[in-house]
Parts: structure tokens; C-alpha cells; sequence
């Protein structure tokens, strides 16, 4: 028996394209290459294995009226009662704050603007990646540093009727800043009159009442000198052969549109600033992606075609809704669904008040009514046609 | 201090087209479906934008998917 050459089983495997999905027919071409080099393949076996592959994954296809959302939640639902309650305080590698486990998790279902813990992976453009200095340097660029940051010592002089401000020599140095340089951009946000004295800065209220000073006081303290709005600790890490900068807060456009920063990998954890920036399609990757991070991070195994509907689902509608009373379940079009769900006097009362009417094609709305659902073999009906002859279809 | 943000190149976002009138009649067909049953983009999303999507374009995107290898979705593009 003569074997068939690798050409052939290149067009033969190729033939599958379109009907199965593309892994399958890469996975099953390189498994073919490499058997047939040990050992000969006949036309007649790669037509068998060709069918048994189809086969296989046709009967693996979820079926008409399967109820993927209810099996997708008991998917995630079960491992997620194993999962820690405990809210943070991890401290990993890099001693970075992490929200873990069940909470991150409600914090990507829910959709919140903002996560508890917003975190940033930057990496760099190759030449800053590299060196170790580079990304240190960079790593301190973006840090946001304030006024007293940098400050050994505050105080309000109240006989004097100004607000003194004792700065620390190495800080600064570290930071690159000098007096005269703070000064200028007190005086030039806060439209101030500054004075320097060595490392003391003596800073003037426009009019001298004790509770301008005051107020004056508490802007100075927070006036940023440099670095990006949100950044508030960053962390320089080796990974894979680079640099990589991690940062606890996010600012995920500026950060972008900085020269040194690789665009292409960039990312952050808060799921909308994503959206915002890179669109709907990235948000629902971004949730994706959050999600697995969290789950694995537990050591639970989730069928990612679970989450995949999840994040399809909370991204349908062209910006990400949460799944709850306001964004996935709370948009149900059945009045009796929504009731069904929470706050139930609200929805019924709306809907009387507006004249809903309930088409009782959804499932709740056939369980509360006591009818089969349609679901599974439920959701198929029987049309008959009148007339006509009679029996041919 | 900004160079230009290309959104399409970002690693999250998957290739965005606007199909063309009879690539969404076909596709219609196909699914026996209208286009206000399909997944929803707002045209003025990021990678919308970015490709020029006018409101009643249908997008195809063509999505990187860990478990098919290469996935198409499509979205129906909204005002907003």
C-alpha cells in the first residue's frame, strides 16, 4: 500500500474549511503530516478520518432550543461558590493591590464604571524595553506625584497668615524637582504668591482669612507636579526578556498616546475605560479575558464558550450593560420576566400604566402561566398548511 | 506628547469591515434574519469610527477565538 503525498492531505483537509472551524482543520492538517511521516496514509483512510471529524463536530454543535444561558450560568455559578470571598490584599510579585476572586468577578458581571482596584499593564516601545534605566526612567515620568509627596513638613503659620511648606531634599531629587520649579507651578495653577527660602516654600492666600488659607492648604497638598492623572504607584518588572510597568490606577488614553508606550499590548483592567478608548469589540476581549484571569487565578476550569456568551450578551447592545436590573435581565422585552427578576411591583405597576402586553413567548412568562416553555423540543410548533392538495408537505 | 492612536492595531481589537449592500443581503438570507436582530455598534465607537461605519452598515468582525481559531461576528451600526 502506497500512502498519499502530504500535498494531497493538504487539499483533502482543506476541503473541511468553512463547514468545520478553522483550529479544527489546522489541528487535524498538522496531526495528519505527522503520522503520515511515520507511516503511510491511504486515500481511503484520510477520507474516513475527514468524515469522522465531521462527524464529531456536528454532534458537538449545541442544538436548536438548548438553554445555553441557563447552563452557562450553573457553569460559572458553581465554581463561583468556591471561589474566595475574602475582597484584597494580595500581595503576588509585586506587591500590587489585586481584587481577587468572587469579587472581581461581580465586579465584571456588574459592569461598574470603576474597578476597586484599577490596575495597568504597560509595555514599552523595544528600545525602552530593554534597558533597565529606560523603563525606570519612564516608570517615574507617569508616576503622579503631588506637592506633598515631596514635602518633609506642612504647616499653617497662622499669626503670618500663610501656609509653609518644608520640602525633602532626596525626594525631590528623585523625583527630578527642584524648588524654584514647585514654586512656578504653584503659583501657576493656583495663582498664588510664592516664596522660596532654601527648601521652604512660603505661600500666600489672596486674601487673608482663615478659611481661605485653609482651603488654600488642602489644594496645595494635592497639586500634582508631574506624572499622569490616576497613576498612583508604579511598579518596574522583568518579563519574558523585558521590561514591563505595572501601575496601581489607570488612565488608559493618556497612557496610550505616550511615545514610549507599545500600543498594541497595552492594557487595563477597568473595562470601560476600554471600551471608550478601543470600542466595543476590545471591552467584550477585555471581559473575556478578566474574567478567565480571575477564575484561573482560583484554579477552576470554566468552558470559555461560557464566558464568551456572557461577554456576548453584555456587549449586544453596542455599549457593555451589566447582567442585572439595569443592563442585561432588566431589558428583558416580557413584563412578567422582569417581575419575575426584582423590584416586581415597579415593573408590573409600569407596565399597567403604559398598556404592555405580554406575548408569553419567553420562559418565565410560560412557567408563571403554566404552559410548556419553549424550550429544547418545547420551542418547535406545528404549522399546519390548508388547502392545496393535501398531504405533500 | 501624543503620537497617534491607531485603535485597530491594539491586540483587544479584532478587524473590523463594512460589508458591502449584497454581502448584507446574503447574509440576511442566510440567517433569515432583519438587521435590527443583530448585535448592536454604535457609530461612534473607537473601531466604528476608525473604518469609517455609517449608521445602517452592517460591520463584519472577524474575531481571534481560542476555541474556533478564527470567528466571524457581525454588528449593526447604530447612531450614538
Amino acid at each position: 500500500m502506497v500512502g498519499v503525498s502530504p500535498d494531497t492531505i493538504k487539499t483533502e483537509v482543506s476541503k473541511l474549511e468553512g463547514e468545520v472551524p478553522e483550529s479544527v482543520v489546522h489541528e487535524l492538517r498538522g496531526a495528519l503530516l505527522r503520522v503520515s511521516k511515520e507511516r503511510a496514509i491511504t486515500r481511503e483512510q484520510i477520507e474516513q478520518i475527514i468524515e469522522g471529524v465531521k462527524q464529531a463536530y456536528t454532534s458537538a454543535i449545541v442544538e436548536p432550543g438548548e438553554a445555553v444561558g441557563t447552563i452557562a450560568a450553573q457553569s460559572i455559578g458553581e465554581p463561583g461558590t468556591q471561589m474566595t470571598l475574602r475582597t484584597f490584599h494580595y500581595a503576588g510579585v509585586a506587591e500590587l493591590n489585586v481584587t481577587l476572586g468572587l469579587p472581581r468577578l461581580i465586579e465584571i458581571i456588574d459592569a461598574r464604571k470603576t474597578p476597586s482596584a484599577a490596575l495597568m499593564t504597560i509595555y514599552l516601545k523595544e528600545k525602552f524595553a530593554k534597558s533597565k534605566e529606560k523603563a525606570r526612567e519612564f516608570a517615574h515620568k507617569i508616576e503622579l506625584t503631588t506637592v506633598e509627596d515631596v514635602a518633609l513638613q506642612t504647616e499653617t503659620d497662622l499669626i503670618n497668615m500663610v501656609f509653609i511648606i518644608t520640602l525633602d531634599r532626596s525626594r525631590m531629587q528623585r523625583k527630578e524637582l527642584t524648588p524654584s520649579k514647585i514654586a512656578s507651578t504653584i503659583k501657576d495653577t493656583l495663582n498664588t504668591d510664592v516664596g522660596i527660602d532654601g527648601y521652604k516654600l512660603r505661600i500666600k492666600p489672596s486674601t487673608t482669612t482663615l478659611s481661605e488659607l485653609r482651603k488654600l492648604a488642602t489644594r496645595v497638598r494635592a497639586l500634582p507636579l508631574r506624572g499622569v492623572k490616576g497613576i498612583t504607584r508604579v511598579v518596574v518588572k522583568m518579563e519574558d526578556d523585558e521590561y514591563v510597568v505595572h501601575t496601581e490606577g489607570s488612565n488608559f488614553l493618556e497612557i496610550l498616546s505616550m511615545p514610549e508606550v507599545d500600543q498594541t499590548r497595552t492594557v487595563t483592567n477597568n473595562i470601560h475605560e476600554i471600551e471608550e478608548v478601543l470600542g466595543i469589540e476590545a471591552a467584550r476581549n477585555a471581559i473575556v479575558n478578566e474574567a478567565v484571569k480571575t477564575l484561573e487565578e482560583q484554579g477552576l476550569n470554566v468552558d470559555l464558550r461560557h464566558i464568551m456568551l456572557v461577554a456576548d450578551m453584555m456587549c449586544a447592545s453596542g455599549e457593555v450593560r451589566q447582567v442585572g436590573r439595569h443592563g442585561v435581565s432588566g431589558e428583558k422585552a416580557s413584563v412578567l420576566a422582569r417581575a419575575s427578576f426584582e423590584i416586581t411591583t415597579k415593573h408590573l405597576l409600569d407596565a399597567c400604566i403604559h398598556g404592555e402586553s405580554d406575548k408569553l413567548d419567553g420562559i418565565i412568562e410560560n412557567v408563571i402561566a403554566g404552559q410548556p416553555i419553549p424550550l429544547g423540543t418545547g420551542s418547535v410548533e406545528l404549522v399546519m398548511r390548508r388547502g392545496g392538495e393535501g398531504g405533500t408537505k | 506628547m501624543s503620537s497617534e492612536l491607531e485603535v485597530g492595531r491594539h491586540a483587544l481589537v479584532p478587524k473590523h469591515e463594512v460589508l458591502s449592500k449584497k454581502e448584507v443581503e446574503e447574509l440576511l438570507k442566510q440567517y433569515k434574519i432583519h438587521t435590527h436582530q443583530l448585535p448592536l455598534i454604535k457609530s461612534s465607537d473607537p473601531a466604528a469610527k476608525a473604518i469609517g461605519a455609517k449608521p445602517g452598515d452592517v460591520l463584519k468582525i472577524t474575531r481571534k477565538s481560542q476555541t474556533a481559531g478564527e470567528a466571524v461576528f457581525y454588528r449593526y451600526v447604530i447612531e450614538g
